[in-house]
């Protein structure tokens, strides 16, 4: 088994509502909105790890909490089978060198006074890796390597004057240039068109191949994970509901939420067969989540009492794929 | 199919006048829909795909205007009529459109009754409030929203309702055609499966035409019978879905497909186009796809191809299939 490089266990956040005054003298205790409750997984060097959810399921604020841009509510976080949870910062910042996070926007996650070379300067600056001529040497292999060629050419611009795909090339060379052994994409295409995706998601694969680069991708595009990720992890509503291999879940969804996000997705082929819809509704509020499994309210395969009274447990069922559904719970018994 | 266009364009040229010159954002293009037809218009941003909207509903943004061609409604020139006819025969009654993110398009501080009921009696003068409320729940009921939730306000609606409110709004005055711009942007899958869904059963149930502009394939695969490729303001390619999806001869057509995931099939590096859709301040001379385009020749670099009939439907503008 490949290294493991990062390890969340029963990772939480929960996020204070805040109330007027009134409203906070007739609740009776502190609302919160259950972003994230209570998630295992773990990624292993070398390895594009999918995180699938639809917007509201906290797969960002997954992200966020493993590069400490949030502090979890519970929970622990590990890299390198080191507890990194509670480090004071002093001891976390050499750490961040080898964590490094993109953002979805790249419109808004440079900052458009700076030049593409202080852009990417800067990391190396704030870590006070080698002198001016190092950092030179290393933004220039940086552009390289994210194929904004020949580096000459950009490192003079400000990010207004380029396309929306090189600004993306260059939020992933600020992220590579500290050399770091893993880092967070937070649906680093989304914003892109159709014809630069895939651009940018080669690219992140061929650094995990080159360098060894492990990388969390946060999506909601099933179909785009599926062609690049080892392996997936499917959100809802805080919880993982299932997780394994890419190519199981893609072929056998045990999950009747994964199932119907499967069905949901529309195919480019007109031979393929029409989507249906088996669920309705939305995904209902995260203050206050349905009792049980999460997923009972929407759930086409619906058991009865059980999913309303208890939350499935996320189980083993084989080959490294785990499901949380009372369906498999109570086969296994 | 023998079904009668309900729209017809014809060389439409839509610039906007910008400090440093026009920009040329829609550029000849032509195309019709017919009755009862939907018809998916592709592309990425900037290919001119929702300027040809705003073109057909005279709805320009300043600066914009349609420097020549025409759009036939029913018959009518539009180019031709004022705003004032515009206002009274042509929106909502004949053409209604529903905008990208359904999250902004309705006003907060209205009562979702109060937007439809506004919007029927401007433009049907003479119909009672009373009469076009009813008309309201009705148009609710068609989309899947409990009725009585008519007079709540669009923030205590989800997404996907307001995106069902939309379309329950754009139906009031029963137009003949409807233009969505981007039905399922900002919706979440399994929300945009619903409204797809819905859309198409409209389509059915009304014989209603409609123009679903997309950057997203697969939706137009899903819901249209035919669809444009539009690339750098001009239509590349236009036939049935089938044709292009399973025969495309554009090489932009080619690349966009091969761009575009699929979860089923086998696991596989994806394909993208290298390089980026060019200012439309100055296009490219020739062919504007070239400067991309693997298969470019020198006769692409200064002559722009024609739009020709391969027929069963099927059109493209490319050098390398008028040589064949």
């Amino acid at each position: 088994m490949a290294e493991e490089i990062i390890r969340v266990e029963n990772l939480k956040k929960w996020f204070p509502v805040r109330l007027g005054f009134f409203e906070s003298i007739i609740a009776r205790r502190p609302l919160f909105v259950r972003a994230v409750d209570g998630i295992t997984f773990d990624i292993k060097k070398k390895e594009i790890f999918g995180l699938i959810g639809e917007s509201g399921s906290g797969k960002t604020t997954t992200g966020r909490m493993i590069v400490r841009l949030i502090r979890p509510t519970g929970g622990k976080i590990f890299f390198h089978n080191r507890e990194i949870t509670r480090l004071p910062e002093k001891e976390f910042k050499p750490i961040r060198k080898k964590m490094q996070i993109i953002f979805q926007d790249p419109y808004e996650s440079l900052n458009p006074k700076m030049t593409i070379y202080d852009i990417m300067a800067e990391p190396l600056r704030v870590q006070q890796v080698g002198n001016e001529d190092e950092i030179a040497e290393r933004v220039y292999k940086a552009l390289e390597d994210v194929e904004l060629i020949p580096p000459e050419e950009f490192i003079h611009r400000y990010p207004h004057e380029l396309s929306g795909g090189q600004r993306q090339r260059v939020a992933t060379g600020r992220a590579l240039v500290l050399q770091p052994e893993f880092i967070v994409a937070d649906e680093p295409v989304s914003m892109l068109d159709v014809s630069i995706r895939a651009e940018i998601l080669n690219l992140m694969f061929d650094l995990m191949e080159r360098y060894g680069v492990s990388f969390l991708y946060i999506t909601h595009d099933i179909a785009l994970a599926r062609h690049i990720c080892e392996r997936i992890a499917v959100m809802y509503l805080g919880k993982i509901m299932e997780k394994g291999n890419t190519e199981d879940i893609i072929y056998e969804p045990l999950h009747p939420y994964t199932k119907a996000l499967m069905m949901a997705v529309p195919s480019p082929d007109p031979t393929a067969k029409r989507i249906e819809v088996v669920i309705k509704g939305e995904i209902p509020s995260p203050v206050n989540p349905p009792s049980g499994c999460r997923f009972h309210t929407r759930c086409q395969e619906y058991l009865g009492d059980i999913c309303r009274r208890e939350e499935p447990p996320l189980i083993h069922v084989g080959k490294g794929h785990y499901v949380a559904c009372h369906r498999y719970s109570e086969k296994k018994k | 199919m023998k079904a009668k266009p309900v729209l017809q364009v014809q060389n439409l040229r839509t610039y906007y006048k910008i400090l440093r010159g026009y920009v040329r954002a829609v550029e000849n293009v032509s195309f019709d829909v017919k009755q009862g037809e939907a018809l998916g218009l592709a592309g990425e941003s900037g290919c001119g795909k929702t300027t040809i909207a705003l073109s057909i509903l005279k709805i320009l943004p300043p600066g914009g205007f349609i420097a020549g061609g025409k759009i036939l409604v029913d018959g009518i020139n539009i180019p031709a009529l004022d705003e004032y006819e515009m206002r009274m025969n042509v929106r909502w009654k004949k053409i209604a459109i529903i905008f990208q993110g359904a999250m902004n398009a309705l006003n907060p501080v209205y009562r979702i009754s109060e937007q439809i009921v506004e919007a029927i009696t401007l433009h049907e003068p003479g119909v009672e409030v009373s009469e076009a409320r009813e008309r309201a729940m009705k148009l609710f009921e068609l989309v899947g929203i409990e009725p009585s939730r008519i007079d709540n306000y669009p923030h205590e609606f989800s997404g996907g309702m307001r995106q069902r409110a939309m379309i329950a709004m754009a139906l009031a005055c029963n137009p003949k055609l409807l233009i969505a711009d981007e039905p399922g942007t900002a919706l979440d899958v399994i929300v945009q499966a619903q409204v797809l869904k819905l859309m198409k059963e409209l389509k059915e149930k009304l014989n209603l035409s409609m123009i679903m502009i997309t950057h997203d394939l697969s939706i137009i695969t899903e819901t249209c019978e035919r669809t444009a490729i539009m690339y750098a303001g001009k239509i590349v390619e236009l036939g049935t879905v089938k044709t292009i999806f399973k025969e495309p001869l554009h090489p932009y057509t080619q690349g966009l497909i091969g761009a575009f995931p699929e979860l089923k099939a086998p696991r596989m590096r994806m394909v993208s186009i290298p390089g980026s859709p060019p200012d439309l301040l100055r296009p490219p001379p020739g062919c504007r796809f070239h400067p991309r385009c693997p298969y470019a020749m020198e006769i692409c670099k200064t002559k722009d191809p024609e739009f020709i009939n391969l027929g069963k439907e099927h059109f493209v503008a490319c050098h390398l299939v008028q040589k064949k």
